[in-house]
């Protein structure tokens, strides 16, 4: 096994571990803050495919934008807030969970089934992109090429997604005004 | 090197975790992790078949301008948890069943 199988393997043995932790988390604050450790190996992964553009835009944007964000708004709205979210102590396996359980596993099954089949190793585009070097390699220097995609072919969804972000932030602020200001 | 049934193997299991958690959850915050988590599970797709296309980069501009768009929905609903905190003092998605005042 080369060092980058081991790698892969141990970071989304990570990821996932964590994702489950934070899933069967009962404490809130504990449950974010393990979400941070997925994000992170979720970074580590995107670095194992080659996009570490990505990977550090994640690192940035998700760890340090939406997660400190959600503590914030966590942590600022009072100390009744934290107690009420405390109060929901349930045990883990309760019945009540079983049908989101089932319905979790049976399609995670499911989705297991639909990847084995698909066999996307062979997929004819795959092929074609490797046969005609169209791939990227580990020593292939990308982020200058995304930057020319983006302001060239991606133009428009760039510039669309860009007025997105403008309205969702007028509408963020907008929502979490003081009542009774107006 | 790492094939691409692997990686979606790991995103089919990050997206059922998701799925969990946004069902069972009783918190509208940790419903928002359970998004979160679904969200990153479609990127990590994204990344992974984009690794077949270096002229274009399709895949990772995607996954970018899925990043941007988890950043924007979160302030949303962010927005909207603590409104909908202050005016039930609950965030459980169960107690909130009045759309009007």
């Amino acid at each position: 096994m080369s060092l980058v199988r081991v790698l892969f393997y141990f970071l989304s043995f990570i990821a996932i571990a964590s994702a489950l932790y934070a899933a069967s988390s009962k404490n809130l604050v504990r449950s974010i803050f393990v979400f941070f450790v997925t994000l992170f190996a979720l970074a580590g992964l995107y670095v194992l495919a080659l996009a570490d553009f990505v990977a550090v835009t994640q690192v940035v944007i998700y760890v340090g934008g939406i997660l400190v964000l959600i503590l914030f708004a966590f942590m600022l709205s009072g100390k009744e807030t934290l107690n009420i979210l405390q109060q929901q102590q349930e045990k883990l396996f309760s019945l009540k969970k079983l049908p989101a359980l089932l319905l979790a596993g049976v399609f995670f099954i499911v989705l297991i089934n639909v990847v084995l089949k698909a066999d996307v190793d062979n997929l004819q585009w795959v092929k074609d992109a490797i046969s005609f070097k169209n791939e990227i390699t580990p020593n292939a220097v990308m982020i200058d090429n995304i930057g020319i995609n983006l302001m060239t072919r991606y133009l428009l969804p760039f510039e669309a997604i860009s007025i997105l972000l403008l309205m969702a932030l007028i509408g963020a602020a907008h929502l979490s005004r003081k009542e009774g200001k107006v | 090197m790492i094939s691409l049934t692997d990686f979606m193997v790991v995103s089919a299991a990050l997206f059922c975790i998701g799925l969990y958690m946004v069902i069972t959850k009783r918190n509208a915050i940790q419903i928002l992790i359970g998004i979160e988590l679904i969200l990153n599970a479609a990127i990590l797709n994204l990344v992974a078949f984009g690794k077949y296309d270096k002229v274009n980069n399709s895949g990772q501009i995607f996954a970018l301008f899925a990043i941007v768009l988890a950043a924007a929905t979160t302030a949303v609903a962010l927005a909207i948890i603590l409104n909908v905190y202050r005016r039930y003092k609950t965030i459980d998605p169960n107690d909130i069943n009045k759309l009007r005042d």
